[in-house]
């Protein structure tokens, strides 16, 4: 436990502990670890072995913060790597099903990483033997590159992403000479392996292939003049391939913008397709996230229906939905996004005198941009767009237009099969161990893998009982009782004021998420913290239910620097009770103002563990995860 | 956006008369000096909807109306036209073109239709409920509340029953109810009210007459119930009854194509997400409903009906009636005139001395007035000779129309070629094309046509 709390004092300065940082009294820390324990493990004697890990997973918590010392740290990031797949089969052991299904969902969604991870010990054996380091290093600096990038392209959004890649920058700084200049020779060694590999023409590889073959002398000569630090990136920028990077200077900036920056704001009004008053009063605290005066946008899009020609109706038609709220779940609308992008494909025919690969991300592109003016972009929605963006870069040139255009569909499918319903299945089978007969569980609004957790329990024949909590002004948790209770599952539904009341009887917690941030954050529907901090105040393991896809290498220590901003008039009004109606006519009075947030950040004291499709993780392997599914998009 | 847009230009053109006769359909009619179907045609323009397939009652009208298409709109809108039998009614012409129609949603737009309503909103509100059919409902025309200020001639001419009774959802999307006219009793489902839990009646809402409808349900209404005549009174009403037992058949369609949609090799899967999906939005009542029966299962097939109401600041008049002529031109010249994009005055009108043209007028391009006139809130059209000492008021006098000196118009339509000749005296009267008043005569009220021979 002890090196998680100083690594965490020496990450953020304890001005950034905005949130829910209650100050831990000591003998809560030492009692951690046997809470930890208890109430998953005491009811079975049947193992799954958590605790077995979680002192390991404690003691590789430092992966996330650069320490000082940079070799302890590269020990433990091959300690990490090592352990992390044993504990994954350990498991698998346990729970029987999973190594297939794992193995199905890499090896049939990254062929190419295989490919890759084959070829380059073979065209190349001397790297990885002679400087067991630096063939870490190269690793870390392959996964670690694309966010640095966009961040350079991006421009825009320094001072917000500064906390986000700590542990990168640091890292590259504090590398000594003799392991930058080792990385280097990796670096160029895999390049040429690259090159050699593409006069073999394998098409497959075709990124690879024509940044070897365009800059290898210029980006040779140049890495030899000067020291790395940035030249890392900058050579990889030359090479790499042009059209996704060009993209990602079109995207970035969008879900980054600072929205207390007047001219950067204009700038954006101009492009802009949905009209965006902005509102007035906003708290002071969240300037910086976008909020519109609700109920202009919608009418203003639905006139200009006609207007919007490049705009897919399928694309246009989810846009709608979501600035309506008729989608919402970061599932759903990933999948519902997927689909009119597929729909939008398969319209696709690639005008005269362009390429489909170029001219396609530019669309995909606008389609994003289009969709983002409707409602900020969920994180897993990010990742998604990610994947398909790099699908569509890596797409070989030789494949004529309607090929192409069924691979990204088939892909596109495959996403939606593998990384979110597959996931989802895999979760839900992992989690249905946790219930067992007599449990009282709590759920926090409406998330799709709880519900199947729940209702897969119950089939069952698992004897448990519910609490489905709920806040306004969505009141999601409605629906999800509904579903519930028609399935004759026992309910009790509350809401979120009452949860330190019935917190007593509860003997675990499901929650979903939004998102899980690489320092173990959960980053989830507003609520869930507070729902998350009862339940360990009153020693109540709280597990988090999250697919892979939605993860992301960010750090993020509060809920204020990315958020979304919901309609402040609901939560001002009360649907369906008008004698409720104190704030009328208060609403733009100037010092009023109403905050409506969507999202909030538990910090991952409070979490108990992560399942997700790779397995039943402490937060503090959530960089594994994020690494090793990186790796899948990347390479595959 | 798979939209396909069908301009329905024909209607019923008895009640103008004397102002609609086979030289001017009532597409043609003028409103402020330009055809009624101009302000669809331009609507939908501004709108960027530019392939349009309109539809006319008769070969002749038929040509009229081509010609005239061809003429105003060349290069800028892509129209075709369809000349169908009279007095099939709106569903009978919708039936007579059902074959051209492909795209996945229909815009069905009526020809007198005066509105600043955008259909890309009704549109788009189909599109985002994915309706079966999405009716554009207005607020009761703008005269009702600025009847001030105009002739007291209107109210009797406005009948009552002429309302449509409205009934909507709680959040004032679906259309639970619609019926034409006031009868003694109006019926309600109860199964639906059930459904809902709360129905908001309205007699306020005026039905604008433009519609977004799914094709495939379209024609397949059409062609099982080949009784029906209109839209309105028969399609509209039959869809919002049906919404909550739509029909085998209907359904059986819907089922294809989502079948057309799960060919992809995981339909396992493919459950979970529709699943998923359906889970993440907001239930209508049709899918609590259609869950009602036992558990997932959707064993009724229910189809939304939508509305979309207007904002009450918009204007939107539909022509079927002389007084709602009246109140077109006056509107369009004066609070309205947004609707038109050129010129209100035409270059070079010859006025003598000391005629006054009051606000709210408009002076067709060649019209010659003599001295001492008096016009306001008056239309006069091209080419128009107007004696001197002449009064016009609250009148709209169409093309070509000679008026000695002396007359006296007070909220009249003079249609075309129309003669009047010294010291005539005219109040609330109509004058039918070619007409010739003899001197001095005074009529109130009347309608006066040349006899057909």
């Amino acid at each position: 436990m002890d090196p998680r709390r100083t690594a965490r004092t020496v990450s953020g300065p304890k001005v950034r502990q905005v949130g829910f940082f209650t100050p831990a009294p000591p003998e809560r820390s030492i009692s951690d670890p046997p809470r930890f324990q208890d109430p998953i493990q005491p009811p079975s004697p049947s193992p799954t072995q958590v605790n077995d890990h979680s002192p390991s997973g404690n003691s590789l918590s430092p992966v996330m913060i650069p320490p000082a010392h940079h070799h302890s740290d590269n020990f433990l990031r091959t300690a990490l790597q090592v352990t992390s797949p044993t504990k994954a089969f350990s498991y698998s052991a346990k729970t029987v099903t999973i190594p297939p299904e794992n193995e199905d969902v890499a090896s049939s969604f990254s062929p190419g990483r295989k490919v890759f991870s084959a070829k380059s010990p073979s065209s190349f054996p001397g790297v990885k033997a002679s400087s067991v380091p630096a063939s870490e290093l190269t690793t870390v600096s392959v996964v670690n590159l694309p966010p640095g990038i966009s961040e350079k392209a991006g421009g825009a959004s320094v001072e917000v992403q500064n906390d986000r890649p700590v542990s990168a920058k640091t890292l590259k700084e504090k590398t000594s000479k003799a392991e930058r200049r080792a990385l280097q020779e990796a670096q160029r060694a895999a390049k040429a392996a690259a090159k050699a590999e593409g006069t073999k023409a394998s098409s497959a590889a075709s990124k690879v292939v024509t940044s070897a073959n365009t800059k290898p002398s210029k980006a040779a000569k140049s890495s030899s003049q000067k020291n790395d630090g940035s030249q890392v990136a900058a050579s990889e920028k030359k090479g790499g391939d042009r059209a996704p990077e060009k993209d990602r200077k079109k995207d970035a900036p969008h879900p980054r913008m600072q929205y207390d920056d007047k001219s950067r704001v204009e700038k954006a009004k101009k492009r802009a397709v949905v009209k965006q008053t902005e509102a007035r009063n906003r708290v002071e605290l969240f300037r910086h996230l976008p909020q519109y005066e609700h109920g202009t946008q919608l009418p203003d899009l639905e006139t200009k229906f006609f207007e919007l020609d490049p705009m897919h109706p399928a694309v246009y038609k989810v846009g709608l939905q979501y600035l309506s709220g008729d989608i919402r779940g970061g599932n759903a609308r990933c999948i519902a996004m997927f689909q009119a992008f597929k729909e939008a494909i398969k319209d696709y025919s690639t005008p005269p005198e362009k390429t489909l690969i170029r001219d396609l991300a530019a669309r995909i592109s606008s389609y994003v941009s289009f969709l983002i003016e409707c409602r900020p972009l969920s994180i897993s929605m990010g990742n998604a767009i990610k994947f398909l963006k790099n699908r569509i870069a890596k797409l070989p040139l030789a494949l004529s237009e309607s090929e192409a255009k069924s691979t990204l569909m088939l892909d596109i499918d495959r996403f939606i099969n593998e990384k979110i319903i597959l996931s989802e299945k895999v979760i839900v089978k992992h989690a249905v161990t946790k219930i067992q007969d007599g449990d009282v569980l709590l759920t926090y609004g409406a998330s799709s893998v709880v519900e199947m957790i729940l209702l897969h329990a119950h089939e069952l024949g698992k004897h448990f009982h519910v609490v489905v909590v709920d806040s306004r002004p969505k009141l999601e948790g409605q629906l999800l009782l509904r579903r519930l209770v028609r399935k004759g599952l026992s309910c009790t539904h509350t809401h979120v004021n009452a949860v330190s009341c019935i917190m007593q009887d509860v003997t675990r917690v499901f929650l979903g998420a939004s998102s899980v941030l690489s320092n173990g954050t959960v980053y989830s529907r507003v609520g869930t913290a507070c729902v998350a901090m009862v339940a360990h105040a009153f020693r109540v393991p709280v597990l988090v239910c999250c697919e892979a896809y939605k993860f992301h290498e960010r750090v993020q220590l509060d809920s204020i620097c990315f958020n979304e901003l919901g309609n402040p008039d609901a939560i001002s009004k009360v649907q369906g009770r008008e004698e409720i109606n104190y704030l009328d006519g208060l609403v733009n009075q100037e010092n009023l103002q109403l905050l409506n947030l969507i999202y909030d950040a538990t910090p991952s004291d409070y979490v108990s563990m992560i399942i997700t499709d790779y397995g039943m993780i402490p937060p503090t392997s959530v960089p594994v995860i994020v690494r090793e599914y990186r790796r899948d998009h990347l390479w595959s | 956006m798979d939209f396909q847009v069908v301009v329905l230009a024909g209607g019923n053109s008895k009640s103008l008369t004397p102002l609609v006769s086979k030289d001017v359909p009532k597409p043609l009619l003028p409103v402020a000096n330009h055809p009624v179907l101009y302000y669809v045609l331009h609507q939908l323009e501004e709108s960027n909807l530019k392939d349009l397939i309109v539809v006319v009652e008769g070969e002749d009208a038929g040509l009229l109306v081509g010609a005239w298409i061809s003429g105003t709109f060349v290069d800028r809108l892509h129209v075709e036209i369809a000349a169908v039998p009279e007095d099939i009614g709106t569903a009978g012409a919708l039936r007579a073109i059902s074959h051209y129609l492909t795209a996945k949603d229909i815009l069905v737009v009526s020809g007198d239709l005066v509105s600043d309503v955008s259909p890309g909103a009704v549109a788009a509100t189909h599109r985002r409920h994915d309706a079966v059919v999405t009716a554009t409902l207005c607020c009761v025309p703008i005269s009702g509340s600025s009847e001030s200020g105009s002739s007291g001639g209107k109210d009797k001419t406005k009948k009552p029953g002429r309302y449509n009774i409205i009934g909507l959802d709680p959040r004032k999307q679906f259309l639970l109810h619609i019926a034409t006219e006031i009868e003694k009793d109006t019926r309600l489902q109860k199964h639906l009210l059930h459904a809902v839990g709360q129905m908001e009646i309205r007699s306020d809402l005026m039905d604008a007459h433009m519609y977004a409808f799914k094709r495939s349900v379209l024609q397949e209404v059409l062609d099982r119930k080949d009784t029906f005549q209109s839209l309105k009174q028969d399609v509209v009403p039959y869809l919002v009854r049906s919404q909550l037992k739509s029909e085998a058949v209907l359904s059986g369609i819907r089922q294809a194509e989502e079948d057309g949609n799960e060919k992809v090799s995981f339909p396992n899967n493919q459950v979970m997400v529709s699943q998923i999906l359906s889970n993440a939005s907001t239930p209508s009542f049709h899918e609590l409903y259609s869950m009602d029966a036992d558990g997932s299962a959707q064993t009724r097939k229910t189809h939304k009906c939508c509305a979309y109401i207007a904002s009450s600041s918009s204007y939107c008049v539909r022509l079927n009636s002389i007084q709602a002529f009246m109140d077109i031109n006056r509107d369009v010249t004066g609070e309205a005139d947004h609707l038109l994009s050129d010129n209100v005055i035409g270059p070079s009108p010859k006025l003598g001395t000391k005629t006054t043209v009051g606000p709210h007028c408009m002076l067709g391009e060649g019209s010659e007035m003599g001295d001492k006139c008096q016009v306001k809130r008056s239309v006069i059209g091209r080419h128009c000779r107007i004696g001197s000492h002449v009064k016009v008021v609250n009148s709209v006098v169409m093309n070509h129309v000679t008026i000695g000196d002396g007359c006296i118009i007070q909220g009249s339509v003079i249609c075309s070629n129309v003669q009047l000749l010294e010291r005539v005296v005219l109040k609330d009267c109509q004058v039918g094309a070619g007409f010739v008043v003899t001197a001095g005569s005074e009529y109130k009220g009347e309608s006066l046509a040349r006899k057909e021979k």
